[in-house]
């Protein structure tokens, strides 16, 4: 009789399609293929995909790679923190320690050249959120994950931690800054 | 040991309960709501702390009690009801005695217990870790423990459920197939089987860790398998409210689904393909190709989104025949017009319907898509999309249901029915503008689980912009409007099931079944030339699929529009 009692037709399977259901199912299939291919579309033809290029390592390798970016490239200290900035050669690799609760270095990027940065946690899970670019990227523990990034725009822009981290999770802020 | 085959038959609605499976329903169901309560409470402090302006709790309490409002109702309240469904879909629909009630009540002692260490665990301040508990960050021992417990718990009830299968088919208590919804209800426990089977795999061994007998986990590892987990449980809740959505209109209207065949091959689809979802949650992480994001991410080129939009047809197509055969066959929708707006069971099913594709589907669609998650992924997008399907969709679904169950299951009648009327209006639209205003947020950057987006007292701030403000300020006040609709449906059904009038059947009694109370066999009646007579243009349900035309119309602007936006961000690779 209904959706709550055994069909009534034992052979059910061969009842044939209402013409509404045959059409929206064509329709719906075709949509769902071309949601598919637009991801592999975008990889060719999109200028925004994630590489994937991620080694493992470990917090000490990692920091000790970040140090020796910061000591050749440092060109001014902020804050009372005396936080490094750092502004890498283009084309170079910097790197990115996120720590409960802050980012470090800051880094100082120069608008349209490209740069390999590496994200790494050395304690917890956190997330790379830039603001107001809004690109968003989940930083682990004991993966370097190497984003190359090209920006597009001069301005102060903003690193928060938009992954769960603990009693201050709200406070891990810090810039980044490009300049023309 | 005697096995009971004491039934009644509800003299309203000629449905058959077993009366170990009503007291479990019964169990399951408060247990349910009790955990619901809970959890709503907490809602109404987060919704107040995240609203700046009143930035109620302070940081420790604010992440406490986030982590036991997402336990709470994404895992007690949803599971503990589900139980409750599958016992009806299996014991009520089948006709059919609950195999082993005994062990369902082992099982319900162990859900119970697993949801109050869980819940002791949190509250004692030790395990602020999340709904998702990433590892390396650990909680207490017993915040594993009382996952590990609970997940037992609804691992019996789920083989409960299979056992009463296996009898309906031995005791012959129904004839040829199990009803639709019954099979909505097995997809539902085989999805739960793998569900608690990842669940096991990543919480013993964090549970050992957090204990020190195991000494590392990878971040990288529990992430994949803990979505495994974490996500599957929410398709649980997809293929049972999807079930729930049969079933009602199949209660109110008598709705017959239009083709069997195409409602449970979609089903079928959940089965094979929902399960991939999980590694939408890992688009943004190192340690993985783009061949497999792209694959799992599709749910093998989006088989499962086709399921449902399949539903999303079949659902109000199979009330629109269901309508017109009843005459209200003129124009594209005088079959909804005409709908019974006024009763909670069908407004909140509709609302939930229409909530859950057009936010839920859409959204989780973009947020799966493999670089359209770099703009949204760990924003307030994402609790904003599952606000719209877990609880616009699932809770509200369930919340229909309960006012159907009131009277038939509980035998009380339903206190305050007037103002049951709006509760569906109320609780669903507010909640659908909570979680509108959540992705708005979410676009502008918001970060979800976030204490503090002004960032007070940093030595480096980051100022959002006005609108992202206003954002946040338009869900606090949506939200209030759905802790009202909340409110008022926890006094109605509680109120109900303790203070509601009894409905008394004169002469009832419970009737003993020998091999269960299957009329005998029919007829095959021979398959009829289908639906004659009604819709317009050879199509059955023309507006239904009008509605399914905006629906996708929405969807792919809706969807191009974030690659334009995706395209304007810095290149990357």
């Amino acid at each position: 009789m209904s959706a709550i009692a055994p069909p009534p037709e034992r052979v059910w399977w061969k009842q044939p399609l209402d013409r509404v259901e045959g059409t929206w199912i064509a329709i719906a299939l075709i949509w769902c293929l071309i949601m598919f291919f637009m991801m592999p579309y975008w990889h060719i033809f999109g200028k925004q995909n994630l590489a994937n290029e991620a080694y493992r390592t470990t917090p000490e390798a990692y920091m000790k790679k970040a140090q020796e970016v910061v000591d050749k490239f440092t060109v001014r200290t902020e804050t009372e923190q005396q936080i490094p900035v750092v502004r890498p050669p283009a084309g170079g690799d910097v790197y990115l320690v996120a720590r409960l609760w802050s980012w470090w270095p800051i880094l100082e990027l120069e608008k349209g050249k490209s740069y390999r940065i590496h994200l790494m946690s050395t304690d917890w899970l956190h997330g790379f959120s830039l603001q107001p670019e809004n690109i968003n990227i989940q930083v682990h523990p004991g993966y370097d994950h190497v984003l190359t990034v090209q920006p597009t725009q001069a301005g102060t822009y903003s690193i928060i931690c938009n992954e769960y981290c603990g009693i201050n999770h709200h406070t891990m802020a810090s810039k980044l800054y490009v300049v023309d | 040991m005697a096995v009971n085959r004491m039934f009644r038959i509800c003299p309203s609605t000629g449905l058959t309960f077993h009366q170990p499976a009503e007291a479990l329903m019964k169990a399951n169901a408060v247990a349910g709501v009790v955990a619901l309560l809970v959890g709503g409470t907490l809602a109404l402090l987060v919704t107040l702390t995240r609203w700046q302006y009143v930035h109620l709790l302070a940081p420790d309490w604010f992440y406490l009690v986030l982590t036991a409002h997402g336990l709470n109702m994404l895992v007690f309240w949803i599971i503990f009801f589900e139980i409750a469904i599958l016992y009806f879909a299996a014991s009520t629909l089948l006709k059919c005695r609950l195999a082993t009630p005994n062990m369902a009540w082992l099982g319900f002692i162990l859900m119970v217990s697993g949801a109050l260490v869980n819940n002791y665990a949190v509250f004692s301040g030790t395990s602020s870790v999340m709904f998702t508990s990433y590892a390396p960050m650990g909680a207490h021992p017993t915040f594993y423990l009382g996952l590990i417990l609970f997940a037992v718990g609804a691992l019996i009830g789920c083989f409960v459920f299979f056992g009463t299968l296996v009898i309906g088919v031995a005791e012959k208590t129904y004839n040829g197939s199990v009803p639709l919804v019954t099979f909505g209800a097995i997809t539902a426990a085989i999805i739960a089987v793998f569900t608690i089977a990842s669940g096991a795999v990543i919480l013993i061994p964090t549970f050992l860790w957090s204990v020190g007998l195991v000494d590392h986990i990878d971040s990288l590892t529990y992430r994949t398998v803990w979505w495994a987990f974490g996500h599957s449980s929410q398709q649980i809740n997809v293929s049972a409210h999807v079930a729930v959505w049969y079933a009602i209109a199949a209660i109110v209207f008598g709705a017959k689904p239009m083709s069997e065949k195409v409602s449970r091959g979609a089903f079928l689809l959940y089965i094979l393909f929902l399960q991939l979802a999980s590694a939408h949650h890992l688009l943004a992480d190192p340690g993985l190709t783009s061949n497999w994001k792209i694959f799992n991410t599709s749910y093998a080129m989006y088989l499962a989104v086709l399921a449902s939009m399949v539903h999303g047809l079949t659902v109000p197509g199979a009330i629109e025949v269901a309508q017109r055969q009843k005459g209200f066959n003129s124009g594209l929708f005088e079959w909804l017009r005409k709908a019974p707006w006024s009763n909670p069971v069908f407004s909140g099913m509709f609302i939930s319907l229409i909530g859950f594709g057009f936010l839920g589907g859409i959204s989780g669609v973009m947020m799966g898509t493999e670089q359209l998650n770099l703009i949204i992924h760990n924003t307030i997008y994402v609790p904003g999309h599952f606000h719209a399907t877990v609880v616009v969709g699932t809770t509200l679904a369930f919340m229909s249901l309960t006012y159907f169950l009131i009277p038939v299951l509980f035998r009380r009648e339903m206190l305050f029915p007037k103002l049951a009327q709006y509760q569906p209006y109320l609780f669903g639209l507010g909640m659908s503008a909570f979680a509108l205003f959540m992705m708005g947020a979410g676009t502008l950057g918001v970060p979800r689980r976030h204490w503090d987006i002004s960032f007070a007292g940093n030595a480096m701030p980051y100022e959002f912009p006005g609108a992202a403000w206003l954002m946040m300020a338009l869900m606090a006040i949506s939200g209030l409007f759905a802790i009202v609709g909340g409110i008022i449906y926890l006094a109605i059904t509680v109120g109900s099931v303790f203070f509601g009038k009894r409905i008394v059947t004169p002469d009832f009694k419970y009737v003993r079944a020998a091999e269960g109370v299957a009329a005998a066999p029919q007829a095959v009646p021979p398959i009829a030339a289908h639906h004659p007579a009604i819709g317009a243009a050879g199509f059955v349900a023309p507006g239904t699929f009008v509605l399914a035309m905006v629906f996708l119309i929405a969807f792919v602007l809706y969807y191009f529009v974030n690659w334009k936006y995706l395209s304007t961000v810095w290149p990357l690779s």
